[in-house]
């Protein structure tokens, strides 16, 4: 456990006033992929969310490397990438001017210029750097989002389906990036629902946590002692 | 935390609900028919304003509450904000239209009784502004807390609100002030004197004391059949998720 | 601060790209201001005298109209949870959203406030004092409108929400606001306009503060509770 960069103990998640997941755990290392699967709504989105910091667990803990963060995940939140459903893209912007402003740099300084071109150039989107946002495709939206994964370096990235819209072609863009984040000894955890080859990864069924698909969760929780 | 772990089982709270609301209510008719029989008979009626000036026993404890009410509100908000402790948002939410209704009283009766004082419904007074934009926050209040599909966020989202109101309430009541002062000089009446008559006074007080009881019925009623409507909806979804 | 920054340029950046934004909040400010002479006849001296409270209404009225944009845009497309996520503490990241909104609205209102009092025959003399009470009083407009703005976030009918939860707390900013400049008119020498007006300019100052120490802490908080 020592080794581990993150680390998620006993984590329950309510929203709405229904469980999504209750006693999960978690552990990632540096150089390892987790892959999140299970059925729609077994809360996948959610638990990513949770791991960011975006939302705080009902119950459990995180450790960032030891250190207890879970009350305060801005200790870890500068190192690590986070790619939601939505591809927060400004559609007035140019796609280096959008990477720009995520990557807190701008673009008019040279050295901070290649660091974006090579971005963008690792996911085939180079070509279209001056063009403005809105004329994107859904597939080179998404493709400008991953960009912003390598405009900074992070440790840990955690990916809410990123094949998302991306073809054949893409995905395997998406499968190198990782395989190089993985060989500078970063980690990733990723929900998706395609395929996407990855050398040996974790696995981890979230259905076996939702008291939707069991229900000997379900017991654990008393009706009668809680409040709304 | 541990401040509310003696009620930190909503049955218990229902115990001690049930036990204290009957001693609470009987509190509540004794004293605000005590207040009442005071007002209309063994209180004077006034020299210069007649008969009328019994309005005041209503108005001035119901603009009481008014401020006693949002103050409560504020406070069950920083509490559910801090300890997030569900029987803070539900005080909060149960109490915000007792207290816009208290506030809508105070209106109300101001304008009855300001008809034959000003000889107009509505006058731009000092005070009935501040309390007309009193019941504007609680509108802004309630409105936010039932605007999301999501109840505890709309709950959150209001505590936010109501500390934001709660520091601007001096603020507005200021401003109210300085702004009729330069409008309006002199005001015709002044609603309370400070040298009231402890005729009129003693009524006032139990009139104040009679309301204060009141709003805590009603809360209780509100905070338990909030409860219970939270534990049928538990119930039901219980229901749903098992077949 | 560098963060900071980037957030400002980038709001800053956007809004120039869509100048139609910023147009219009200054072309609703005057057409609505000349709809008064309308309604309550030409006489020179009656429209001199409301002038000042004209002013006020008109321009809280158009930076109630902006503010629905000023968080969601960024809520939608998800830009928001990249800003929670980002090196800028949360507090930081509103004052920075709300410098940006008032360099795009309460600036240009300001430059547009003399064009009105011209319009109106207002008392020259006042001038100075208009301008400087539109200073101080603009961006507590901007800064407690960005507490409506973040707390309606995902809420149902949020755009008329705003108006509702924000008019309250505006009031004290409009009657010191008119204040000032009525007492600028009322003062019989030119040289005891500051003079006179100084009491209010303080209070408009004073709510500036509060509003400044006030907004980013409610603001930070109602994000929070926004990506819940």
């Amino acid at each position: 456990m020592g080794q581990s960069l993150f680390i998620g103990e006993k984590l329950t998640c309510i929203r709405g006033g229904r469980t999504v997941f209750a006693g999960l755990d978690l552990s990632i290392g540096k150089g390892e992929v987790l892959v999140l699967e299970g059925p729609n709504g077994s809360g996948k989105s959610s638990l990513i969310r949770l791991l960011s910091g975006l939302i705080r667990p009902r119950n459990g803990s995180l450790f960032w490397q030891g250190q207890d963060a879970t009350r305060e995940p801005e200790i870890y939140q500068q190192k690590i990438h986070y790619i939601g459903h939505r591809n927060a893209i400004k559609p007035v912007l140019t796609v280096l001017e959008n990477l720009g402003y995520w990557a807190g740099c701008s673009p008019k300084k040279s050295q901070d210029l290649s660091g974006l071109e090579q971005a963008l150039d690792q996911f085939n989107m180079l070509s279209l750097k001056d063009t403005p946002a809105n004329l994107l495709s859904s597939g080179q939206s998404r493709r400008l989002t991953l960009s912003r994964l390598l405009a900074t370096d992070k440790p840990l990235w955690l990916l809410d389906e990123p094949s998302v819209g991306l073809d054949v072609s893409s995905v395997a863009l998406l499968e190198t990036a990782i395989r190089r984040h993985r060989e500078k000894g970063g980690a990733v955890i990723l929900a998706t629902h395609t395929a996407i080859d990855l050398d040996s990864p974790k696995r981890m069924n979230l259905s076996d946590f939702s008291p939707l698909y069991n229900t000997s969760l379900l017991q654990q929780e008393s009706l009668e002692e809680s409040w709304i | 935390m541990s401040v509310f772990h003696r009620f930190a089982n909503p049955n218990r709270f229902l115990k001690l609900t049930n036990t204290v609301l009957p001693w609470v209510s009987g509190l509540t008719a004794i004293s605000l028919l005590a207040g009442l029989y005071m007002a209309f008979f063994t209180s004077p009626a006034d020299y210069q304003q007649g008969e009328s000036v019994r309005i005041m026993y209503v108005h001035v404890p119901a603009a009481w509450m008014a401020m006693f009410v949002y103050s409560s509100i504020a406070f069950a908000s920083i509490c559910a904000l801090i300890w997030r402790h569900p029987l803070a948002d539900l005080a909060a939410k149960a109490s915000a239209p007792i207290g816009a209704g208290f506030t809508f009283l105070a209106l109300a009766t101001g304008a009855l009784w300001g008809k034959p004082m000003w000889g107009a419904w509505w006058v731009w007074d000092a005070r009935l502004t501040s309390v007309l934009i009193l019941f504007f926050l609680y509108l802004g209040h309630m409105a936010l807390m039932n605007a999301f599909e999501d109840q505890e966020r709309g709950n959150r989202a209001a505590a936010v609100l109501a500390i934001v109101g709660f520091i601007n309430v001096p603020i507005i009541k200021f401003s109210v002030d300085w702004w009729n002062t330069l409008h309006q000089p002199a005001s015709v009446m002044r609603m309370d004197g400070p040298s009231i008559d402890p005729s009129m006074l003693w009524p006032l007080l139990v009139m104040g004391v009679a309301f204060k009881l009141f709003y805590l019925v009603v809360l209780l009623i509100r905070i338990k059949s909030e409860l219970i409507e939270a534990k049928l909806r538990k119930y039901r979804r219980a229901l749903v998720d098992n077949a | 601060m560098k963060a900071f920054l980037n957030i400002v340029t980038r709001d800053l950046h956007l809004s120039l790209r869509q100048r139609s934004d910023i147009i219009m909040a200054v072309l609703f400010f005057i057409l609505t201001a000349t709809l008064f002479p309308f309604g309550l006849g030409p006489e020179p001296n009656l429209l001199a005298r409301i002038a000042p409270g004209i002013i006020w209404v008109t321009a809280l009225l158009s930076v109630l109209l902006s503010l629905e944009r000023l968080f969601l845009a960024d809520y939608e497309d998800g830009s928001l949870e990249q800003l929670v996520l980002s090196r800028a503490s949360l507090e930081s990241a509103v004052l920075a959203k709300v410098l940006a909104h008032w360099l795009t609205t309460g600036l240009p209102l300001m430059a547009a406030a003399p064009l009105i009092a011209l319009l109106f025959n207002m008392d020259s003399d006042a001038f100075l004092i208009l301008i400087i009470a539109m200073a101080l009083g603009t961006p507590s407009l901007s800064l407690i409108g960005a507490i409506a703005a973040t707390l309606t976030l995902g809420a149902r009918r949020g755009g008329v929400l705003i108006p509702l939860l924000v008019l309250p707390l505006y009031i004290p900013t409009l009657i010191f606001g008119v204040g000032a400049i009525d007492a600028a008119m009322n003062s019989l020498e030119a040289g005891a306009v500051l003079a006179n007006a100084k009491p209010q300019l303080f209070f408009l100052g004073a709510i500036f503060l509060v509003s400044l120490l006030i907004a980013p802490l409610a603001g930070a908080a109602a994000l929070r509770q926004a990506m819940e």
